[in-house]
């Protein structure tokens, strides 16, 4: 019964998305105040139904209500508490569900807190949001409906897919949706401003708080879903250009060009009209990302051809959004009126560069995703583009950008002087020469590219900490002044600073932990000793255990330095039972920023084992570095000047009751 | 058979994945620059069965007689290009992790530099239009301030101080 209600729930929300992406534009058309007052209780209504279904769904996981077919496809009853509650989005109609409500719910918080936006564009923005909603919430009831039935319900189910049994794995889609599904937001408020026809002040207030919270989540969801395939697939690569990897790669980087042009039309009111056409695409390209994975047209286009129900409707719903917002963009936007003029060398030149590079490199990673899937579908000729592909192509549009990525913040607005904002960065000029010096006495002229890579990175994580340093003066005025105003400075400065901190981190990390990884793969016999990088490991035998769902093989290591016990690790192989189906659990080491990573193959009788061990230098900082990115971006978002709703300025409030006082 | 591939993969498209364990202690040859040149080819071979793998990630059965094949070539003296030839004309380019350059990659290799340099002429195409319309230097000052607008200016001046 309570899974009716919840489907009934469902069905409810799609009518009131109908009402939401009509009533509330009409209104704004014919500039009816009583008809755009509906979209934001609408909004809130919607988000309530929406919620009540995806809670319905997660009671039958809890109850192991196998009568329900999606809780009997990917559930079992021994399932621990944790992963039957994450269970519910780890299949393609909860994670669906988990979208959509993600979705009504940044409407709703429109919906609520959008207070001070002027109501046409209130309204507008909030008809658009329920366009997209009506879209996916038909999606899910027309062709994955997660409230089926089944007659005759079977004792047991048929389990999770034991590898999404992870904490890792448990987070990692929220994370992810709520970064994809934030810049619906931004999208709709630049579909809503095209058909009004102005960018006003207040839709460029807007716009960034609602990038950086998109952008904050998808870095720290990627970030996750990196170090997941990490530690959980067994051999240690954390990136691996796949099809659906980029899908969530392709809105971060244009997300973050996004982000970038956003500053400039807030703070100087030029690049309206390209960030509009930003938003359009960062939201096309999420909405692509759903649709690659969903459709399943990247295991084969065949497969695709053979069992096209949802596959196609992504299709239609994406040719819809990124058509018709792309139609009424070239239609509208002549119309906008262009702001701010600047000199070439400028903040806003040094943002344009940021733009140009991203955007390319987010055609490179785009051609390169779907290149082979065009190929065969218009020649039948089968290529495969992998990783070395995009390091050859991705890699050399990054570099120039991580060489500007210091001088931008450090150029005045308007018209910059290069010169001054070099002498600003000496000292992380210096730094930088200085530790690809050092990385090259290390390690010797056997790898080139590498000291260099460590250089940029220093230079980028340096150019961050002086930007912050000049721009107090701490020098000039002593530290305790210093200090001071170090504290006071606005957080978009700290976020900026932050942000850019973090990228250098992270190409830190993947600079060390690919260019000086060490490896030793090696048959183990009880007792048997391997050095690696100073380390001595030890095995010391394996022996099976019992999970809740599963059994594994243990084995048991010890790590010595020198002779001196430093840690025991115990990597597994386990098989689920319920599925039959094997994974690995590498044992990992943190020492520093570095780690020790084992993983245990087959067994060669006797207790033999095959062993893969390898040092990965700093290789955490390219995590560590997302961290610092988000934390960036937080930073940024709790700037008062931009926050959510924040209240008009004081003095402007004190003036306007002055006025109206008059 | 099995395609460990990244996270999203797995949740997103309900793939089914195994962990990898590919290099095999066995496989490894004695002479260490041979070897590095076999894991470094292994890592540009697709492993054919699985999804954006290659051979050196991967723990299917076909990945390992083409790691081994690998091997066996470059023991036979072959030069890294003679044995990625060989294994093109055995098993055609799908098994290219990195497309040859050639008329119909043509746009997969040009697409990066391309926007690059679109992009780039884009900008300048756009800056030198809007300097043209406003028929100025791009920095000029702008006009002076009416009387008006001093005034009001002064006023917000003053009343920011007070905060």
């Amino acid at each position: 019964m309570i899974v009716e209600f919840g489907h009934y729930a469902l069905v409810l929300a799609f009518a009131m998305t109908l009402v939401q992406s009509v009533v509330p534009l009409w209104g704004a058309l014919t500039k009816d105040e009583r008809l755009m007052a509906v979209a934001a209780p609408v909004s809130v209504v919607m988000f309530l139904l929406v919620l009540m279904s995806f809670v319905v769904l997660t009671i039958s996981y809890l109850n192991s209500d196998f009568s329900v077919l999606n809780v009997l496809e990917n559930s079992h009853s021994a399932k621990p508490l944790l992963y039957k509650f994450t269970g519910v989005w780890g299949n393609h109609e909860g994670s669906m569900l988990l979208w959509v409500l993600i979705l009504v719910f940044f409407g709703a918080l429109v919906g609520a807190f959008g207070g001070n936006l002027p109501s046409d564009l209130k309204a507008t923005t909030l008809a658009v949001q329920g366009w997209v909603s009506a879209g996916f919430i038909l999606f899910l009831l027309a062709t994955s409906n997660p409230f089926n039935r089944v007659v005759n319900p079977p004792l047991e189910g048929a389990d999770l897919n034991p590898i999404l049994q992870d904490i890792g794995l448990a987070i990692h889609p929220p994370l992810l949706y709520i970064g994809y599904v934030g810049f619906s937001i931004t999208f709709s408020f630049a579909v809503a401003a095209l058909i009004l026809g102005r960018i006003d002040a207040a839709w460029a207030r807007w716009v960034r708080p609602w990038t950086l919270l998109a952008w904050c989540f998808l870095t720290l969801g990627i970030a996750m879903g990196s170090y997941w395939a990490y530690y959980e697939l067994g051999w240690g690569g954390w990136w691996f250009w796949d099809p659906v990897e980029n899908a969530s790669f392709m809105p971060w980087l244009a997300g973050t060009a996004l982000l970038h042009s956003a500053i400039v039309m807030e703070k100087r009111e030029a690049l309206k009209v390209w960030t509009v056409l930003l938003a359009i695409f960062t939201f096309s390209l999420s909405l692509l990302g759903t649709f690659l994975v969903r459709s399943g047209v990247l295991t084969s286009v065949h497969a695709f051809a053979t069992d096209p129900a949802r596959g196609v409707f992504i299709l239609t719903l994406l040719c819809l959004f990124v058509g018709g917002s792309l139609a009424l963009y070239a239609w509208r936007a002549p119309m906008l009126k262009q702001g701010g003029i600047f000199a070439p060398i400028s903040r806003e030149g040094g943002l344009v560069l940021n733009n140009l590079f991203l955007t390319a490199a987010t055609a490179a990673v785009f051609v390169g995703t779907l290149y082979p899937l065009a190929l065969d579908v218009v020649t039948g000729e089968k290529i495969s583009v992998g990783a070395p592909f995009f390091n050859l192509t991705f890699g050399p549009l990054m570099v120039p950008l991580l060489i500007a990525v210091p001088f931008g913040p450090v150029l005045s607005w308007k018209r910059g002087d290069l010169l001054a904002a070099a002498q600003r960065l000496y000292a992380a000029m210096g730094l930088a020469l200085l530790l690809t010096l050092f990385t090259f006495w290390l390690w010797g002229m056997e790898k080139v590219l590498a000291p260099l890579g460590v250089g940029l990175a220093v230079w980028v994580m340096a150019g961050a900490v002086s930007e912050i340093v000049t721009r107090v003066k701490f020098f000039e005025i002593g530290p305790k002044r210093g200090f001071a105003r170090l504290v006071g400075l606005p957080g978009s400065a700290w976020g900026t600073a932050l942000a850019h901190f973090g990228v250098g981190v992270t190409v830190l990390g993947i600079v060390t932990a690919s260019a000086f990884q060490e490896e030793r793969i090696e048959t183990m016999r009880p007792g048997d000793t391997v050095d690696l990088a100073g380390y001595q490991v030890t095995f010391d035998g394996a022996a099976p255990r019992r999970g809740p769902n599963f059994t594994e093989e243990v084995g048991h290591f010890t790590i010595r330095q020198g002779g001196v016990h430093v840690a025991d690790l115990d990597p597994s192989k386990r098989v689920y039972t319920a599925r039959q189906m094997p994974t690995t659990e590498a044992g990992i080491h943190t020492i520093g920023f570095s780690q020790l990573y084992l993983s245990m193959g087959e067994g060669r009788g006797d207790g033999a084992v095959d062993v893969r061990v390898y040092f990965k230098p700093l290789i955490t900082l390219i995590w560590i570095g997302c961290v610092i990115m988000s934390l960036g971006a937080l930073f940024s978002m709790a700037d008062r000047r931009l926050r959510v709703g924040a209240p008009k300025p004081a003095a402007k409030r004190k003036t306007a009751s002055l006025a109206a006082a008059e | 058979m099995f395609r460990p591939i990244a996270a999203s993969i797995i949740l997103l498209a309900g793939l089914f994945v195994a962990p990898g364990f590919a290099v095999t202690p066995d496989e490894v040859l004695k002479d260490p620059a041979l070897e590095a040149r076999a894991r470094e080819l292994s890592a540009e071979l697709r492993c054919m069965v699985c999804q954006n793998q290659s051979i050196d990630d991967s723990d299917a059965p076909l990945a390992k007689d083409l790691r081994v094949l690998v091997r066996e070539r470059l023991v036979a003296g072959d030069s890294n290009s003679e044995v990625i030839d060989y294994l093109v004309s055995r098993y055609g380019e799908f098994v290219l992790l990195k497309p040859r350059f050639a008329w119909h990659t043509m746009v997969l290799w040009a697409a990066g530099p391309l926007a690059l340099i679109a992009g780039l002429i884009a900008i300048f195409l756009t800056l030198r239009r809007r300097n043209a319309q406003a028929g100025q230097v791009p920095y000029a000052p702008q006009t002076k301030l009416s009387c008006d607008e001093e005034r009001r200016l002064k006023a917000l001046l003053e009343d920011t101080d007070k905060i």
